[in-house]
């Protein structure tokens, strides 16, 4: 416990007591580096619930600025906050809610030429970003780079969790999930079509819980699992998540070996 | 009969509900049913040569049809049918 300060420790207290965390998974989490993508609906209760935790580093990424129109979810964010861009709103908060932790923002888009080296700076991701063109640079940079990938995504009163670990030889990806991305117009975004402003808090939270369990290396993670969860019908489910043999990314016999930016073929997805 | 869980962006078909049920043996003829009962729901779950979008994935129970035997996957009877199309927001 040598490396608490008193404070650090009336702070943590409530995780240091519990036996599956104790001084030395809180130390873990101390010394965690985790890369937000995306600080919006799930970025926002991902990031504020990482930083009350005490993760040491946290990678914001997001180059959008507060909108009114995002404050119905998008609770680290205020009504003050409009215009300010969204990483540097979220890293006021982060610093008021815990000294501790800090806070490296990223407001450039992310793209095949800037995602190896951001990733590569960070222990795990969470990706709660908004468009199918950055999950699946996120999920085959992660691959690439064998860093944990916590998913997580929302559509109008449906959510969506799952884990994706490159360590682990039989773990899927999002591409063992979904091959690839969508028709152009085919699926509408959050939106043309709304979410439900507590979905993502939801989902945010259940990204946040997994981060946790990752670094802190305890319990069953969501690898091989996605859960549904459904808010008009207030019900969880989980189906499985094989890896597939055919897989275009993380198989014996990839079709693609190098980062891909689908912007041309998702701008309005 | 054989209860289908309708995904929301779906749900305009369904008259809003979240849950269909119809009579049928198998993927491929389960389809058909949800057609008659919601006329225009094929042509969204369906590539033209009758297999199931890329962007969509099918359970039967909690196994995804792909790994399985894909539209000619049987059901038994009991089982819980899931339409799951990709998502993409945050």
């Amino acid at each position: 416990m040598a490396d608490f300060t008193e404070e650090q420790i009336r702070r943590y207290s409530r995780h240091i007591i519990l036996p599956e965390l104790g001084g030395k998974g809180q130390k873990k989490i101390s010394d965690a580096k985790v890369l937000c993508v995306g600080v919006g609906g799930l970025g926002s209760p991902n990031a504020l619930y990482l930083s009350a935790a005490g993760v040491g580093t946290l990678g914001l990424i997001d180059m959008d600025r507060v909108d009114v129109s995002n404050l119905q979810r998008q609770i680290i964010h205020s009504t003050p906050d409009q215009e300010k861009l969204k990483v540097q709103s979220a890293k006021e908060k982060i610093n008021a809610l815990n000294p501790d932790v800090e806070v490296v923002t990223y407001t450039e888009k992310l793209s095949s030429k800037n995602v190896k080296e951001i990733v590569a700076k960070y222990d795990l991701v969470v990706d709660g970003c908004d468009n199918f063109a950055t999950r699946y640079l996120v999920n085959d940079a992660c691959f690439f780079a064998k860093k944990p990938n916590v998913y997580g995504s929302v559509f109008r009163f449906e959510g969506r969790a799952t884990v994706f670990d490159p360590r682990s030889e039989a773990s899927p990806c999002y591409r063992c999930l979904h091959p690839y991305p969508p028709p152009p117009g085919e699926v509408p975004t959050c939106h043309e079509a709304g979410v439900i402003g507590v979905l993502p808090g939801v989902i945010g939270v259940i990204q946040a819980t997994e981060a946790l369990k990752l670094i802190v290396g305890i319990g069953r993670l969501l690898v091989g699992r996605l859960l549904l969860y459904d808010a008009l019908d207030m019900t969880f489910r989980e189906v499985k998540v094989p890896k597939d043999p055919g897989c275009p990314l993380c198989s014996k016999h990839p079709k693609i070996k190098g980062l891909i930016d689908y912007e041309q073929f998702c701008s309005g997805v | 009969m054989i209860k289908v869980k309708i995904p929301t962006p779906l749900r305009r078909f369904t008259k809003d509900l979240a849950e269909v049920e119809v009579e049928a043996a198998d993927v491929k003829s389960l389809i058909e049913a949800l057609e008659k009962k919601c006329p225009g729901i094929r042509k969204r779950l369906c590539e033209d040569d009758g297999s199931i979008r890329k962007f969509i994935n099918v359970y039967v129970g909690d196994e995804d049809i792909r790994f399985l035997k894909g539209i000619e996957t049987k059901i038994a009877q009991g089982k819980e049918i899931s339409i799951v199309p990709s998502i993409a927001g945050g």
